[in-house]
This record gives structure tokens, C-alpha cells and sequence, in this order.
């Protein structure tokens, strides 16, 4: 009978330390040191997001860096929102991106406001697609996304800012993605509308964000009230007041309540924020208040 | 990702890199000890996961242009956008023939192409050019 041989010794993947064996993670190390020493130069990282779409992230995000460029400060805003892109538009930016000596320069908005969106990469009304086998297509768009938010961030010559503006898109996801890239930012904001529906996604980006140990987190309920044009009375636009039960329930503080105006929408939509195109006016003054405390804070 | 020669206990030292023109993708490692080979073979749809990590299988001989991920991948992007003066710029026929490559790679030949001529100061990637990196660097079908 023969004694059964010895399993082969193969020395496993962490065993294998011979410098030079892995191109790749040194490739990716690579990459996070670029991110690193890019936003060394930023002193504040404020995030808007909000995991539910349609409540304004990206005319608070334009509005909010215009208002705080007006504080002197140097601002710069980019749309991590890379398909749906509305922040250059709405900061009144366009034109192509250029290169210079550091990387990529962004463009320049509204308010001296430095911007970067994938509408200044892509042509007028051109969707976003990425060149890839059509099959499968879930599993790598996403390493896509990932990609090229870390581009957008570290390629682009910021330059030493006081403070960057991310506009994030829609989807819990988005903040987990964006944690995992540069870390908790310094600032997050979290913007809902009244609804009930908004407050029932809102809470879940809350409650990530608590776990995630973010500590600077506010809430900004946006259309908040409405204003009648012709007495002045001042009422709830929705039967819900979902930031202020947001705020009982996730511990967090209601950092700005923006009160519905028609102006805000179209004058931002049109590349003027409402802060700079009418800053008398509540929607604006909302906006001015809150950045003042971010100026501050 | 490392290979190891089980017999001689060494890593595998990349060799090259081989794109059939198909989507998929070849990279060959040798054993420093006993000279064997061994290939890597990858799908489409891995060889596109890889390349959407913005990095270079075996090694980058120069190092990533801004925002190179996003000019190469995106459907309609500028491609020409943020290109310093002086860099490597491909003629219109040179061009045209990158059209002939599988979408989804052709971001990642392209910066194969771009990397040769960069290395050898080349200023202007023609299909001569083209012709020459595909033997040099096994672009078959390129």
C-alpha cells in the first residue's frame, strides 16, 4: 500500500511579495496617490446628494457654489452626475476643456465658479454610452462610472480651492461609490423635498451615511413652501414635511429650507442662479444663509 | 493577479500582449526559471473590465494621459479634447482605419498605438506607423 503524497506547497497570493510581481494594484495605488494629492489642494469637499432624483441637487449645487464664490472664496463644482449633467448649464458654462500644464482646465461658470461636467466631453443631446460588448453590460459600466469619476476628480487641474462642490446623481449607491473613492467629505448635504416618497429614500442615504460615520451632515429641504405672488402668504407646498420628520427621526439638523419659486428653476436652468440673478429673493437668501454657514463652519 | 510556477516556486514575468482584434486579449507570462509560458486569455467582456480600470495589463511604459478613460470609452466623446501641443496626433487615414477596430477596444489599442509612438518620438501615428507596432507589438488584425 502506498502512503498518499504530500498536498504540493503553493505559496498563496499574499506569499508572493517579489516587487514588480502585480503591474496592476501598483497601477491602482498609482491612481489613488494622483486623487490624493489632487484634492490635498481642496480645503472643503462638500457632497449634495440625496439617493432620490428630481429634488434639486443640482440647482442647489449651482446655486450653493455661486454663494459661496461670492464669499471670496475659490469654488470649484463638478457633476458626478455623469448621465443626467446639468450643473455646467446651469452654472452658465460651456465650451470645450482644455489642457494645461497641471491637466485638464475646467471650464468657468457663473460666479468665477471652476466647473467640470460630462456635458463640456460630450456633443449637444449625445447620451452617455460606453464602447463595450453589448453583452453583460451591467457588470462593466459601472467600473466605467467608477473610472471615470476618479478621472474627472484627480485629471482636472483644480488648482488650490477653498472649496469643491459634487453634485452627486440619484442612487444610495452613488454615495457608497464616492465614499470608497476619495473617503467621507468633509461636508454632506442631503436635499429632499417634503414628500413622503422623498423622505422614504432620503432616510436610506441617512441612515448610509450615520453608518459610514460621516460626521458634517445636513439636510436641505427644498421646495419647502410657497409663497403666493399676489398677498405674500406663505404656506406648504406638500401635505408632508418630510425633512423636519427626517430630521426627528435621523438625528440630523435641517441646515436650509428653500422655499419653492418658480424664478429659481428657470433663472438656474438658464445659467443664472438665482443667487446672483436675484439674490433678494427667499429661494436665494435660503441659499446665501447656508452657504454662509458652510463659509463659516 | 500574479502567476506562479508551481514547479520552480517563481513568479511569472509578463511577456507581451496580444489583441486577436476580437474583443478578447492574450497577455503571455514566462517563468524566469524554467523559461515555461503561460497565457492569460480574457473575454470581451474581461477585456473591457480591465481596461475600464484604466490600467495596462504587464505594465505602463508611459504614464496615463488626463482623463484617458473617459476620452477612450465614451461614445462620442471628444477624443481631441485636452491634448497637449506636441503630443502624438494620428493622421486622418490612420484614423480611419482605428474605425475599423471593435469599438470597445479600440480605446485601449489606440493608447497601445499612442504609447509606441511616444516611446520612439513619433509625433504623428500614420498606417505605416500602424503596420510597424502591429509587428512589433503583435496587434494582429489591428
Amino acid at each position: 500500500m502506498t502512503e498518499p503524497s504530500a498536498p504540493r506547497r503553493i505559496r498563496t497570493y499574499h506569499q508572493v511579495a517579489d516587487p514588480g510581481a502585480e503591474s496592476i494594484v501598483e497601477q491602482v495605488v498609482d491612481q489613488g496617490r494622483r486623487l490624493r494629492e489632487r484634492l490635498d489642494r481642496v480645503k472643503r469637499v462638500v457632497a449634495v446628494a440625496s439617493g432620490k432624483g428630481g429634488v434639486g441637487k443640482s440647482a442647489i449645487s449651482a446655486n450653493l457654489a455661486v454663494a459661496l464664490a461670492a464669499r471670496g472664496g475659490t469654488v470649484g463644482a463638478l457633476d458626478a452626475d455623469l448621465n443626467g449633467p446639468s450643473l455646467a448649464r446651469m452654472l452658465g458654462a460651456s465650451g470645450r476643456l482644455a489642457r494645461g500644464d497641471g491637466g485638464v482646465e475646467p471650464a468657468h461658470g457663473a460666479g468665477g465658479v471652476a466647473v467640470v461636467s460630462m456635458d463640456l466631453l460630450l456633443p449637444e443631446d449625445a447620451p452617455l454610452r460606453w464602447r463595450g460588448p453589448e453583452e453583460h453590460g451591467f457588470v462593466w459600466q459601472s467600473v466605467l462610472e467608477t473610472g471615470a469619476l476618479r478621472e474627472l476628480l484627480s485629471d482636472v487641474a483644480w488648482g488650490d480651492l477653498d472649496v469643491l462642490v459634487l453634485d452627486l446623481p440619484p442612487g444610495t449607491d452613488k454615495l457608497a461609490r464616492l465614499f470608497d473613492l476619495i473617503g467621507t467629505p468633509d461636508v454632506l448635504l442631503l436635499v429632499t423635498t417634503p414628500s413622503e416618497a422623498a423622505r422614504h429614500v432620503v432616510a436610506k442615504s441617512a441612515r448610509f451615511v450615520a453608518e459610514a460615520g460621516a460626521e458634517q451632515v445636513g439636510l436641505v429641504t427644498n421646495m419647502a413652501t410657497w409663497s403666493c405672488p399676489h398677498c405674500g402668504i406663505e404656506e406648504p407646498l406638500f401635505a408632508a414635511d418630510a425633512g423636519r420628520r427626517l430630521a426627528r427621526e435621523s438625528g440630523l439638523e435641517v441646515w436650509a429650507e428653500v422655499p419653492f419659486d418658480p424664478r429659481f428653476a428657470a433663472d438656474t436652468d438658464e445659467g443664472f442662479p438665482l443667487v446672483l440673478s436675484d439674490p433678494e429673493r427667499p429661494a436665494a437668501r435660503a441659499l446665501s444663509a447656508l452657504a454662509e454657514r458652510l463659509a463659516g463652519g | 493577479m500574479k502567476f506562479l510556477c508551481v514547479d520552480c516556486d517563481s513568479v511569472m514575468e509578463y511577456v507581451e500582449r496580444r489583441l486577436p482584434g476580437d474583443g478578447t486579449m492574450a497577455v503571455v507570462y514566462a517563468c524566469p526559471g524554467c523559461g515555461r509560458e503561460t497565457a492569460l486569455l480574457t473575454n470581451p467582456m474581461e477585456t473591457r473590465m480591465v481596461s475600464g480600470l484604466g490600467i495596462e495589463v504587464g505594465g505602463r511604459s508611459v504614464p496615463p494621459e488626463p482623463l484617458e478613460l473617459v476620452r477612450s470609452s465614451l461614445e462620442g466623446a471628444d477624443e481631441e479634447a485636452a491634448l497637449r501641443p506636441g503630443q502624438v496626433r494620428w493622421s486622418g487615414d490612420a484614423r480611419e482605419r482605428l474605425l475599423s477596430v471593435p469599438s470597445f477596444v479600440r480605446g485601449m489599442v489606440k493608447r497601445i498605438y499612442g504609447e509606441y509612438a511616444a516611446e520612439r518620438g513619433i509625433t504623428e501615428i500614420t498606417p505605416a506607423v500602424m503596420d510597424r507596432a502591429r509587428t512589433d507589438l503583435g496587434l494582429e488584425g489591428m
